[in-house]
Order: structure tokens, then C-alpha cells, then sequence
């Protein structure tokens, strides 16, 4: 069974995903807002799993939720908190309720969130997750065990064209591609010179690759980024672009530059497609879209 | 290889040691010396300390090595003293808590917290280099360990996590598999750094851990 999002990688088509978190409590109308609010402007969906090793509802039932309501699910998994038997248990689970699109990450560590007495599992890195998606569906767990009824994924996993140094990345972004990653969402990018060379170089591979498209909401949050989180680059002229923007309209600047960063990406065909974060403004996503002409 | 400790918060010694009023001090005269925590002076400070919350401290010393078997010796030379106390507080690692623990039936007290088995990088400078997995993989990573220098632990690369040779979970920390591919690059081998490693073995030796060890006699 091809799920619907492997079907658009496979096309031409220009592939948009976004993503929702799922809330902390179970209090779920908000993720359900954003579902219903996106699930047909988007190709799929991902559904983070425990972002910034925060605890919050798990992703499998923010992509279950996903699945009664019409949308294409991207199940996002970490290695953060599961063993591999914890990990393959839920890709049976995932597989069952016709989830089939995966993402696959290593996770934050567990310091980062707001449960850092935890123990930090990392049983499996990303690249072993690949593999083990590929030896599952090939009718064997990862002890080597017949399984009653194999499974069939969409892989995928992240890469960081910003990252510094860029080298040790583009070695693990390979073992990704032999490992079985089919699509890659990238981390945000900003600068489209720097990001066109990386597309050089991953073209010539056989993965399609989505560019990581992260909403800057004002010049204070895109000047955090730049400084704060590993592997991101904001240049300075989109800093001042927000910095220009009236009072009250550093949103709209935002929404604007996203939007025409994604309209480039897709005119001059430089990626597959792009991934959208709206990080906790989900509903300005059909308006980035819509900027873009998507 | 050294036995990295710090001292137990104060407090924590205190409540460990409510309603025990005659207390043996043990001390270590190798790592715990080494790294300021339960030599000679510390023991002595100690001592002070709960003389002046009112114990008794019925006598003390600082055995050579406590992890070792002459530690039965020097307990067995301090009879008298440790006699006459209620507990035994040892200020050595769990290795010499542990070996304490084997030859004296009273309770016996650790107030050390064992941090890792490291080296000194530098004066005063101790890091953990080995995790102790059974299954050495230093061979393909430029003699640095991925298990234990990567706050993940991650066999096949590094993170996103990182940013400029840095650790995510600690700027000053410098990110191990950064420095594994520096390292391969200079030796000309970075197609180990390509090497797929497959889910690490955890049950080399499954915990807990014993070896025995074989002497053929000719």
C-alpha cells in the first residue's frame, strides 16, 4: 500500500508538509483546529513527538487523529524515549491503523526539555531506525524474528544544510540514503545560495528532498535563531527586512517572507518540496500558502 | 584509570547519618585523595564537621587503596575504633564502599557520590573516556568513544544537535563525533566515519557484569 504522500514524492508534483504539536494535557481541541484547518492545503502532515524532549500527547495519537479526519499522517519518531522493542512495537501499531509515512530522528536530548532527570534512551540512533523499517518489511524484527504480518513505510529523515561544520553531516546525511530514507525534511533555511549548493550536491542522490521553511514571527526571534539554534542561519538582510516592518506587522513581514521564499524554491525548482513550521502560529500556514500561490 | 568522585552534599551526609552517633571515618589514600574528596585532610574535615553536630567520632584512617583486599588488613589493625561506632562513613567511591561493606556486618555510609572511571586530562581536569561497554569500538572512531563522549551516545554520526564543534547540551563541550571526523580526516580514513555500525550489543556481558579470569598452566 503506496500512502497518498508517497504517491506525491513520486510525481512531479511540488510536495507541501506542515506540522502540528500535540498539546500537553488532553485538551486536543487545538490540535484538531489546526488539523482540520490544514489537512487539505498540505500533502501531509507531521506530527511532532515530544518536541524539544518536552512531554506532551505522543505522535501516534496526534496521527491517528490525523487519520479519522481525512489528512495524510507523517509519524514523527525519536530515539529519545523508546528501546528498540518500545520503537518496533509502535511502527506494527502505526502500520495497522494504516499510518505509513515515517519520519525518522534521532531527538533532542533530554537536558533541552523539561524532564531532564530523565533517562535518555538512544538505544537506536536514526540511521538504525531506517534500517530497522527496512529489515521489518523484509518480514524479520530486529532479533531476527519472523514477524506475523510485515510492514510497509514511507521513510524519511532530517538533514542540516546550515550545519557547521558541514561535513560530518553530509557523511551521516548518505548513511541516511543507503539506509532507506526516501524524502529528507531539512532543518530551516534561510539563505537560498547556500541551500542551492547543498541541492547540488543531494541531487545526486535518489531522495526527495523538502525544505524546512520556518516562520520567523519578528527581527528579537529571528536574531534568537541565528544565535541560538544549532544549524540555523538567518542573514542579516531578512533580519532588517522584520526589523523595517511597522509595529504590529513583523508577522505579516514574516509570513511574507516565507512565502516568498517557497515561491522561489518552486519556480526555480530547487528542492521537491517544502516543509512548513509554523511553530504555535499553525493558522497563518494557509497564509504563507497562499503568498506562495500554493 | 581513577575513580572520579565528589563530596555528597553536607546535609545529605547528615541524614544518611541520623540516629547513628559513633561513626569511623574511612578515607581513600589513591583516587579520592587525588581528586580532593576523601584524602587525608577531607577525612579530617569531615571529622570536625560532625564533632560539631555532636558526634562521636570513635577513630579514623586513610587505607592505601580501599577498593583492594588489604583493605581487610586495615580494618582488621582499626578493630578497636570501629568497635566502638555505630556505622562506618566511608569517603572512598562505591568501589571502596563496596569493599568495606564485605568485611564489617555495621552499616557503612558512602559520603561520596562515584562520578565515572576517567583520566586526568589535565591538572585537575578529569574526564570520562570509557563507558565500559565490552564491545571496543575505539579502533574505528580515531580512539575516541562515541558512547561515552557523545551526550547520545549515537554510533553513526553526529546530531543536529551540534553547532560548531559544540555539544547541544553544553556549549563548552566539545561535540565528540566533530572531533572523531577531524581526527579520521588527518589519518586519511574518513570511510570509516561512512562505515554503517549496526545497533550496539548491550548484552556483551549483561549486567551484572563478571569475568573470570582463565590462567592456562603449562
Amino acid at each position: 500500500m503506496v500512502s497518498k504522500f508517497k504517491q506525491g514524492l513520486d510525481s512531479d508534483k511540488f510536495v507541501v508538509t506542515s506540522e502540528v504539536a500535540p498539546p500537553k494535557g488532553t485538551n486536543i481541541e487545538s490540535m484538531l483546529h489546526h488539523v482540520d484547518l490544514l489537512k487539505d492545503k498540505v500533502d501531509a502532515l507531521n506530527v511532532t513527538d515530544h518536541q524539544s524532549s518536552v512531554m506532551r500527547f505522543p505522535s501516534i495519537g496526534g496521527c491517528l487523529t490525523i487519520q479519522e479526519r481525512g489528512g495524510e499522517p507523517i509519524l514523527q519518531m525519536t530515539c529519545r524515549d523508546r528501546n528498540r522493542l518500545a520503537l518496533q512495537a509502535e511502527l506494527l501499531l502505526a502500520y495497522t491503523r494504516g499510518i505509513t509515512n515515517v519520519l525518522c530522528l534521532t531527538g533532542d536530548a533530554v537536558p533541552v526539555g523539561d524532564h531532564k532527570e530523565a533517562k535518555g534512551v538512544f538505544d537506536l540512533d536514526s540511521v538504525q531506525l531506517l534500517s530497522t523499517i527496512r529489515q521489518m518489511e523484509s518480514g524479520k524484527d530486529l532479533g531476527g524474528n519472523d514477524l506475523d504480518g510485515a510492514v510497509e513505510f514511507c521513510t524519511g529523515a532530517i538533514v542540516t544544510p546550515e550545519a557547521r561544520p558541514i561535513e560530518p553531516q553530509l557523511i551521516k546525511f548518505e548513511k541516511k540514503v543507503k539506509a532507506g530514507a526516501e524524502f529528507f525534511q531539512t532543518q530551516a533555511i534561510y539563505d537560498l545560495d547556500n541551500f542551492a549548493k547543498f541541492m547540488q550536491y543531494a541531487r545526486q542522490f535518489p531522495v526527495k528532498i523538502l525544505a524546512g521553511i520556518v516562520l520567523l514571527s519578528s527581527a528579537r526571534m529571528a536574531k534568537y535563531m541565528t544565535e541560538n539554534v544549532p544549524g540555523i542561519f538567518v542573514p542579516q538582510y531578512l533580519i532588517d527586512e522584520l526589523a523595517s516592518a511597522p509595529k504590529g506587522e513583523a508577522l505579516s513581514k514574516g509570513i511574507e517572507i516565507a512565502g516568498r521564499m517557497i515561491a522561489t524554491l518552486k519556480k526555480e525548482a530547487v528542492c521537491d518540496g517544502v516543509h512548513i513550521m509554523a511553530i504555535g502560529r499553525e493558522e497563518v500556514v494557509p497564509d504563507i500558502l497562499a503568498v506562495a500561490g500554493l | 584509570m581513577k575513580s572520579i568522585t565528589k563530596q555528597k552534599p553536607f546535609d545529605e551526609v547528615k541524614q544518611q547519618l541520623d540516629k547513628l552517633e559513633r561513626i569511623y571515618i574511612v578515607g581513600c589514600g589513591t583516587c579520592a585523595t587525588m581528586t580532593r574528596t576523601g584524602g587525608r585532610e577531607e577525612v579530617l574535615d569531615m571529622k570536625e564537621h560532625l564533632q560539631e553536630l555532636g558526634k562521636l567520632i570513635t577513630g579514623w584512617t586513610v587505607i592505601p587503596t580501599a577498593c583492594d583486599e588489604m583493605t581487610e588488613v586495615a580494618i582488621g589493625e582499626n578493630d578497636g575504633a570501629i568497635h566502638n561506632a555505630n556505622c562506618i562513613l566511608v569517603m572512598a567511591c562505591a568501589l571502596g564502599v563496596h569493599r568495606v561493606s564485605l568485611y564489617i556486618s555495621k552499616p557503612v555510609i558512602p559520603a561520596l557520590d562515584t562520578l565515572f572511571i576517567g583520566i586526568e586530562e589535565s591538572p585537575g581536569n578529569f574526564h570520562e573516556v570509557c563507558a565500559q561497554c565490552g564491545q571496543c569500538v575505539l579502533g574505528e572512531t580515531a580512539g575516541i568513544c562515541p558512547l561515552t563522549a557523545c551526550h547520545k551516545g549515537l554510533l553513526n554520526g553526529p546530531c543536529g544537535g551540534t553547532d560548531n564543534g559544540k555539544c547541544e547540551v553544553d556549549k563548552e563541550k566539545d561535540c565528540a563525533w566533530t572531533l572523531i571526523y577531524q581526527r579520521l580526516e588527518e589519518q586519511g580514513r574518513l570511510d570509516l566515519m561512512r562505515k554503517y555500525h549496526p545497533p550496539k550489543n548491550y548484552q556483551v556481558t549483561p549486567r551484572p557484569k563478571i569475568t573470570k579470569l582463565v590462567i592456562d598452566k603449562e
